[in-house]
């Protein structure tokens, strides 16, 4: 017989405990279950953030303002902004680092399970926040917010902003230092951190990304909060402040935060093409290096936003040449995807299909990136759709495209089914037509000198424009057969069984989904995560069961 | 799945002491010193601030601003500082298990973070500007109130040893991570002092 003290003993991630559909409404620890809670949070936020969008490129169907006011237009844009980054990519990038860093490297959970647990339930307090803001007037500023503007468009809906942005930021901090020392300290044993999957390098990249520049953007914050309630003059010149030292704060976060944004997924890039293309990867190191290079230069580039803001020219030269340097780590990573695709055995199904997207979509985002690095280009077509354009090339066709391939690649772990694939591929086909119709037309309206954050713009843009609008409809559209899929394959999908990529990573070599302590023995790591070519078959089924019987 | 190793080369000098009850290495030191590079980056942004608007305002501080006493903030500076070699004290006297030295050590350090916050308050209600008076002086109360909201921080984890170590069993040589972190979270608002200290009184 057990005593009552042997069963207090027993501890709250207790063995053979069953997961409960009520754990993902509570304060769960375990961090798959959090990994889901992020990543459904996150959707929902992707979509009314897409509604946002909707709503302003269908008052740019025409060039007059006969939609939507100008006011709800720049609360919109704002609101968009600031929802589609710190409330669906961010977290969404949180919610897959969740789920699969400890499965990666064989370790039981988080390193700070309840500090994990805490950072998550920031994350909705800080979207209902923002979206109160609506019933207080809405910020008008931009998702950058720059003073003076941001001083003189309504107060509270600005305050609402910052306030959603200071804890949206702690959360991604708690997240970062919960990422950094669950990697350094708890990989299985025998799992060097030059055996890690890829994806871990560049949460590691992000991570450290994370910790040093978010903090800037609370300085920024912080003494623009000052300026709104308190009446100083930090950033207000007719009182003696200065509005680029907060232009200075807030781009040494929010460049960054790009990097924040897309590294994640140039990780799960890295995990799924080996995988569908039975081959193994190209560069192991070169590409977990180059993360960590294109963190370092993302630290130094952050004035290159700042061309125009009377930046002396000795600083300008400086920030573009770190700029253009930081197309040395991107490029090898893209050639290194490329060379891993090339001579593989290439199965185009979903996963692959949006990871291959990602690559083609992402590139042009990464050129007009190393286009507006020069100083006079970019002087020129400074705050023109030509950046619109550029920034969601990088962020839907590159950060968007590389999470539905993580996604689609992922799901059958998370789930145990797997996805409706003719849905998963009729998604992807819908998305890349709808982003490319929506977004490529801006790189000519940019050039022609449209200017961006306005309501109402010059006829002779209109038919780019309805293009752009038209575009931006099949996108919607497109989250469709992503609905369709998720939700058909969740009821009627067929079991996916423990691996049913054949994939080597350590995730998959444990039940789908995975029990509550993740492994029943602890994970030997036998073969380099990306070994595909190198064993038989017969190892390629089951390296796990094939260490243990050594 | 208990038996986590350590990768060597990457541990931190930190004490690794083992949850009792789980049986998992800590990572809890770590994981307080990744919190801390996060919070000198905020102040670091804050200081940026501030050089930014020293170097590039033609007349720094603003005409009119009255100049800063030095004195009391000095005596304050020279507490706050002796008070980090004091709460060292505190956690040698607890690696030889020896309650009572814990408790005067960080009794001690208490008292004098006590000391300097008044002295901080009593700074704030003589002087002769207020936050909105100039940009200085705006910089001057965030700077140090931002900082001073980080002691009070510090003063409540000190108290929190401070009362817990009269609870049975709450610390010993083996298990004393809230000493450690609290000491280490307050030779960080040290360090923090002592750039503010240079940057806002001593370069005015």
């Amino acid at each position: 017989m057990t005593t009552p003290v042997e069963i207090l003993n027993v501890t709250p991630s207790s063995h053979h405990k069953e997961r409960k559909w009520q754990d993902y409404f509570t304060f769960n620890t375990d961090h798959k279950v959090i990994g889901i809670q992020y990543l459904v949070t996150s959707f929902l936020f992707y979509f009314i953030g897409g509604f946002f969008a909707e709503l302003m490129r269908t008052e740019l169907a025409t060039p007059d303002p006969d939609f939507i006011s100008p006011e709800f237009y720049n609360q919109a844009l704002t609101l968009h902004g600031t929802i589609m980054i710190f409330l669906w990519i961010v977290p969404a990038g949180a919610g897959f680092a969740n789920y699969l860093i400890p499965l990666m490297i064989g370790a039981e959970d988080m390193a700070f399970p309840r500090l994990n647990a805490i950072a998550f339930w920031m994350t909705p307090p800080a979207g209902i926040l923002l979206l109160s803001s609506l019933f207080f007037g809405a910020p008008q500023a931009g998702w950058t917010s720059y003073p003076p503007l941001s001083l003189v468009s309504g107060q509270w809906g600005q305050e609402l902003w910052i306030l959603s942005l200071l804890i949206g930021g702690t959360s991604s901090i708690l997240g970062s230092i919960n990422f950094i020392t669950t990697m350094l300290k708890m990989r299985t044993p025998g799992m060097s951190i030059n055996q890690m999957p890829l994806f871990c390098w560049a949460m590691l990249s992000a991570s450290a990304l994370i910790l040093l520049s978010t903090p800037a953007l609370a300085a920024a914050l912080i003494l623009l909060s000052f300026d709104l309630i308190a009446g100083t003059n930090f950033f207000n010149p007719t009182g003696g402040g200065d509005p680029i030292v907060y232009q200075h704060l807030f781009w040494f976060y929010s460049h960054p935060a790009v990097y924040i944004m897309i590294l994640p997924f140039f990780g799960a890039i890295s995990d799924v093409i080996p995988v569908h293309a039975r081959k193994p990867i190209f560069g192991y190191r070169a590409i977990a290096y180059s993360s960590l290079a294109i963190s370092f230069l993302g630290l130094i580039v952050w004035a290159h936003h700042m061309y125009t803001s009377g930046t002396p020219g000795w600083l300008r030269l400086f920030f573009m040449a770190t700029t253009m340097l930081i197309a040395v780590p991107t490029g090898i990573k893209v050639f290194s995807w490329c060379a891993t695709l090339w001579g593989g055995k290439i199965s185009l199904n979903t996963p692959m299909l949006f990871a291959i997207g990602f690559v083609s979509s992402f590139v042009i985002g990464g050129i007009t990136g190393v286009m507006l690095a020069s100083v006079p280009l970019d002087i020129h077509v400074h705050d023109t759709y030509f950046v619109v354009a550029h920034f969601h090339y990088v962020l839907f066709g590159g950060s968007v495209l590389g999470l539905f391939a993580g996604f689609y690649h992922w799901f059958p772990k998370i789930t145990g089914k797997m996805i409706y694939e003719p849905m998963g591929r009729l998604h992807f086909a819908l998305t890349f037509i709808g982003l490319n119709l929506t977004f490529m037309p801006m790189h000519e309206l940019g050039l022609l000198g449209m200017n961006r954050r306005v309501a109402l713009y010059d006829v002779q843009f209109q038919p780019l424009n309805q293009l752009s609008t038209l575009g931006a409809y099949v996108m919607a559209v497109s989250t469709v057969p992503l609905v369709i899929a998720v939700f058909w394959s969740l009821f009627k999908g067929e079991k996916a069984g423990d691996n049913p990529w054949n994939a080597l990573t350590l995730e998959w070599q444990t039940s789908s989904p995975p029990p509550i302590i993740n492994f029943e023995h602890t994970p030997v790591v036998k073969t380099g995560p990306y070994d595909y070519g190198y064993h038989p078959d017969a190892k390629l089924e089951d390296p796990l069961a094939e260490a243990q019987s050594l | 799945m208990q038996e986590i190793i350590q990768d060597s080369s990457l541990t931190l000098e930190e004490q690794e002491s083992t949850h009792a009850e789980h049986g998992h290495p800590d990572h809890r030191m770590f994981g307080i010193v990744l919190f801390l590079i996060a919070e000198s980056m905020i102040f670091i942004g804050l200081f940026s601030a501030f050089l930014l608007y020293r170097s590039t305002i033609s007349v720094w501080p603003p005409e009119g601003t009255p100049p800063l006493e030095l004195l009391l903030p000095g005596i304050n500076s020279v507490i706050l500082i002796s008070s980090s070699f004091v709460i060292n004290r505190g956690q040698a006297a607890i690696r030889k298990n020896d309650l009572g030295g814990l408790r005067f050590w960080f009794g001690l350090t208490a008292l004098m973070g006590i000391v300097f916050l008044a002295g901080q308050m009593y700074e704030y209600f003589h002087l002769e500007f207020g936050l909105r008076t100039n940009l200085f002086a705006s910089c001057f109360y965030v700077l140090t109130g931002f900082h001073g909201l980080h002691v009070t921080f510090g003063l409540l984890l000190i108290l929190v040893v401070f009362f817990g170590s009269f609870k049975p069993n709450r610390f010993d040589s083996e298990n004393h991570f809230l000493i450690e972190a609290a000491e280490l979270y307050w030779h960080f608002v040290d360090v923090v002092w002592i750039i503010l200290f240079g940057l806002v009184y001593l370069l005015h």
